[in-house]
């Protein structure tokens, strides 16, 4: 995808807007009152993400980040939401002032020091690999996940299994 | 290529949503927001995955990048049910108010 669009138009003419809206829906999700908006944020930020997702041509996990996490994952959040009827009545004030300070400030220096680290990078933006139709398809995540890391495929399946038993037992009534 | 975004926009983009969802982690006390950006910083993990996995024209970081969303799924499913349960029995979901190990 990335590469042949790259011969036709600059990158950045995609990057940004999608950067933005998601850093933009990220921030709403920070700044939100009310728990019902920062899940819709949270979902607008994820399918900023997967258009990145295919810009950094990978188209498999753009869809799947699609389907799992703004289809299926939300999904959950909202209903918990609504369940627990959180809508109106909001919780009182945030944390004291001092707390949120550090805390915003702990973020700010995170990115200032990333920021820092990445600009003494030296990336090939677009190797040799990238430009084959065939990176980032189902196909070649496939040969990945039953290829070297078919162990931590069968792994999560356990772990799907274990969590779908943990979240009945915990979240029922009676046991 | 001269119109290619440079991976370092990417890692930056990156930091920055780790940066909201720790500090959404941090500063907010409901504990679904807090939820919301524990998913955050793992989206931010994700896009760091894929841009270097492009940068190095490698298909681990996509396979990373899978199980990294199958276990969000799994740890959001676990953790609303653990609220649920909180919430059943203290009618709150405010983090600063479920301190019954505290002292």
């Amino acid at each position: 995808m990335s590469p042949v669009l790259a011969a036709a138009f600059p990158e950045a003419v995609l990057f940004w807007p999608l950067a933005i809206l998601a850093v933009g829906s990220a921030l709403g999700v920070l700044l939100a009152r009310n728990p019902i908006h920062a899940a819709m944020g949270l979902v607008l930020s994820f399918f900023a993400v997967a258009g990145i997702y295919v810009l950094l041509a990978a188209q498999m996990l753009a869809a799947l980040q699609v389907i799992v996490y703004a289809g299926a994952i939300m999904v959950l959040f909202l209903f918990v939401i609504m369940l627990l009827s959180l809508g109106e009545a909001e919780l009182g004030e945030e944390r004291g002032s001092a707390r949120r300070i550090m805390g915003i400030g702990a973020a700010v220096a995170l990115v200032i020091m990333s920021v820092d680290v990445f600009a003494d990078l030296e990336l090939e933006s677009l190797p040799a690999g990238v430009g084959q139709r065939a990176f980032g398809t189902v196909e070649q995540v496939g040969r990945m996940l039953f290829g070297p890391f078919v162990l931590p495929f069968e792994a999560t399946s356990i772990l799907l299994l274990v969590a779908i038993v943990g979240a009945v037992v915990v979240a029922k009534a009676k046991i | 290529m001269l119109n290619a975004v440079p991976i370092s926009h990417y890692l930056t983009l990156a930091s920055a949503l780790f940066a909201i969802g720790l500090a959404a982690v941090l500063v907010r006390r409901n504990a679904l927001i807090v939820f919301m950006g524990v998913e955050l910083m793992l989206n931010a993990a994700n896009v760091t995955f894929l841009a270097f996995s492009r940068a190095f024209a490698d298909m681990s970081g996509h396979a990373i990048a899978f199980f990294v969303i199958a276990v969000a799924a799994a740890e959001a499913a676990v953790g609303l049910a653990i609220v649920i349960a909180v919430f059943r029995s203290r009618r709150t979901v405010n983090v600063d108010e479920v301190d019954a190990l505290k002292n």
